[in-house]
């Protein structure tokens, strides 16, 4: 814990929110609007909440929560095919746990589960691997769902079992990667996000120069951080003292972890196993060309949607399974609030979730939901 | 009676294994002069009873854990713990229990014995009879191994009346010691994690300690176990019902090394871990030092300490992070899942 516990000093803590407090009427300058900082990731969002960053925040900043939870942006599409693959017989069907919650059109995989479906919860994909060594009878299928901080241990399990010949173990893919997604928001024409906090365990695997286009295609500033509040707070800082000294660059708080050129080894091991997709549907941000990936030829015997033949609905970007009235898209693009969603905390609530917002702790909606009740009140 | 071997269908049958199994097992375990009477129910003297209070709590809960043995515990002392607890927590002095095993067929005899050796230590210390009770035996698949329902009557002292709408402005929150214990060490003992750490569960019995308090402070506003959904659950019942708000000081609550490091690493929330042998108490500030040193000199309290005030609001429960932040912590929707990243 004392390792932790150097990331989490309030001292400290109170020195950069007293700087940041210091230079944000600088960095806002004369516009009405406050700063409209996007972080990207939802771990980052989870953290604001955790610690009560958000509530220690000058009202010049505004925090808008991005798209980055892979259980968020996952379309209900996606879920039908999951629960279409635990409903064979001979399918064990293995998932991270907030994947269970995630509603389909028919139903969620808690909800398969409870209808006598094999659905397990394991806690990485090697756990999912050892079921299917144990059960050699059975077809056991890890739900590989992710940005590029779950995609190496996806990949080298994958190739783990291609090297001890296992016949019965596949991955249903549905990874997608940070850089594509963050570029459709960027192309967004409702955008007014003004900079980002991008996610440190992403940047572990791909390094810092995969930004590269956000500060020069776009002139958005951009700081990779960690996942501390420490870490987060210094990173708005940083991003603070560009906005206040006019510059536009990528720069990297969590030097510490993130090496410039990222992960050689977890690179490879990505690029053995997969490749890029050419349509991906996100949920609320609709298609995404070249943002999510499958798996290569060469592997088609550990995959999922292969061995199933599922239907293909997805690999061919049929968009549109979403209800109109339900705002998740908005919500997503930073566009609304997650309380203006006419649906949030009425209709949809992390009991019952009509978006998948609303399913990950999180998910900006469930985030909300609750902690935020501190926040939408200031 | 011999522990080789493993429950049977004909242990459930009513037939002469069945008396076998109640008598020479189960019976001799918890045996006392109310249960031998060997009769279809207890019969219990109201004089006595009348005698220790004014009214009568009575409450039921059934218990269906996995694993279970764990480190600190069984599911039999759970079920009489959790019975025992829960009348304490209403302000009773327990007495009697009854006790009904739901048994899957297969359950070595050898466990069963085990689990009702300690049902029995867990009642003497708590200082309960278990006077009545009932076995069934399903088929395998029927039933994960082994459930049990206890239930259990105790006489309330007249003039002891905490509630959860109880808690006023200006009054303390109150814990008696560490928190999450329970929730991690099943979490860990269920194998999946593959995590070393080293945490046992806090499965005790609390009526000593609501005496030691009452006896303190006749004036306790709310008094709860926080079993399932832990201390940030039974904060949010007293701060709605009370229509105030608790505000929680994060680096005075007590919460283990490993238990915290295990909820960093799996994303979960040691405010909503389940505790088997914790209460919470809003007692009034000036009672508060009283009550502490009261429950300080009991086993179950020597950790106790102050976490929070209670302050005027809304119904929530706010929690000042040590990094200098507030958030509320809110009722859980459902079961705390992992996280993915
Ligand atoms: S409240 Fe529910 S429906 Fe509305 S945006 Fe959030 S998740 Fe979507």
């Amino acid at each position: 814990m004392k390792y932790m516990d150097e990331f989490r000093d309030p001292a400290t803590a109170k020195k950069l929110v007293e700087e940041i407090k210091r230079l944000a009427p600088i960095a806002r300058g004369q516009r009405e609007m406050p700063l409209q900082i996007m972080e990207f990731c939802g771990g980052h969002t989870h953290t604001l909440f955790k610690y009560g960053i958000a509530s220690m925040l000058p009202a010049d900043i505004e925090m808008v929560h991005g798209p980055g939870c892979p259980v968020c942006v996952l379309p209900m599409a996606r879920v039908d095919d999951c629960v279409a693959i635990a409903e064979q017989p001979s399918v064990i069907f293995t998932t991270f746990g907030d994947a269970m919650r995630v509603p389909g059109t028919r139903k969620s995989l808690l909800q398969a589960k409870a209808d006598g479906c094999d659905v397990r919860m394991v806690y990485s994909p090697m756990d999912a691997l050892a079921i299917a060594r144990k059960n050699p009878e059975r077809e056991v299928v890890f739900f590989a769902l992710g940005f590029e901080t779950t995609m190496p241990s996806t990949a080298l399990t994958l190739l783990q079992a291609y090297r001890e010949g296992l016949k019965n173990f596949s991955l249903f893919c549905n990874h997608i990667t940070t850089p594509a997604t963050m570029r459709a928001i960027l192309t967004d024409p409702d955008l007014r996000l003004d900079g980002f906090l991008a996610p440190g365990h992403v940047s572990m695997v791909i390094g810092a120069h995969p930004y590269d286009f956000v500060t020069r295609d776009y002139r958005k500033p951009l700081v990779i951080t960690g996942f501390e509040p420490l870490d987060i707070l210094q990173a708005l800082w940083m991003l603070v003292k560009q906005f206040a000294e006019g510059r536009c660059e990528v720069e990297n708080q969590y030097a510490r972890i993130v090496p410039e050129a990222g992960n050689v080894a977890g690179l490879k091991a990505i690029a053995e196993v997969y490749e890029t997709r050419e349509h991906s549907e996100f949920r609320g941000l609709g298609n995404i060309g070249d943002a999510g990936v499958q798996i290569r030829d060469d592997y088609a015997a550990y995959d999922a949607e292969k061995k199933f033949g599922l239907p293909i609905d997805f690999a061919q970007g049929a968009v549109g399974y979403d209800p109109e009235h339900l705002k998740c898209a908005d919500v997503l693009r930073g566009v609304m609030k997650p309380w203006e969603c006419p649906a949030f905390a009425k209709t949809c609530n992390p009991q019952n979730p009509l978006g998948a917002l609303m399913v990950s702790p999180e998910g900006s909606c469930a985030a909300y939901y609750a902690y935020g009740k501190l926040a939408k009140r200031s | 009676m011999n522990f080789s071997g493993s429950i049977t269908l004909a242990h459930g049958s009513g037939g002469r294994v069945m008396h076998q199994l109640v008598d020479e097992l189960i019976r001799s375990t918890f045996s006392n002069p109310l249960l031998e009477e060997g009769e279809d129910q207890a019969r219990i003297p109201l004089a006595g009873l009348g005698a220790q209070g004014d009214r009568l709590a009575f409450t039921t809960d059934s218990y269906v854990v996995t694993p279970l043995e764990f480190p600190g515990g069984n599911i039999g002392t759970l079920a009489i713990n959790g019975t025992v607890n829960d009348l304490a927590v209403g302000g009773a002095k327990p007495l009697y229990l009854s006790c009904g095993f739901i048994i899957e067929e297969g359950l070595s005899l050898e466990t069963f014995a085990r689990i009702l050796q300690s049902m029995r230590l867990a009642a003497d210390e708590a200082g309960v009879q278990i006077v009545t009770g009932d076995t069934k035996v399903v088929q395998r698949g029927g039933a994960d191994k082994l459930f049990i329902n206890t239930a259990g009557v105790g006489v309330i002292p007249a003039g002891f009346n905490p509630s959860a709408g109880g808690a006023q402005v200006g009054d303390v929150v109150i814990i008696n010691g560490w928190l999450g214990d329970h929730g991690a060490a099943i979490l860990n003992a269920r194998g999946d994690l593959a995590l070393e750490a080293d945490i046992e569960s806090d499965c005790a019995p609390l009526n000593a300690l609501v005496e030691a308090m009452f006896a303190a402070c006749s004036d306790i506003h709310c008094l709860r176990d926080a079993t399932r959904g832990g201390l940030a659950t039974v904060l949010n019942e007293f701060a709605e019902r009370s229509g105030v708000d608790m505000v929680l000081k994060e680096d005075t609550l007590p919460i283990r090394t490993p238990v915290r490091g295990m909820c960093e690493i799996l994303g979960l929330d040691p405010l909503y871990l389940a505790n088997e042998g914790k209460l919470v108490a809003v007692v009034p500030a000036e009672a508060a030092q009283t009550v502490l040193a009261a429950m300080q000199r009991i086993p179950a309290g020597y950790h106790a300490c102050i976490i929070g005030a209670v302050v005027e609001g809304e119904g929530h429960v706010i929690l000042q992070t040590a990094f200098g932040g507030e958030r509320i912590v809110d009722m859980l929707p459902g079961e705390q899942l992992p996280r993915i990243c």
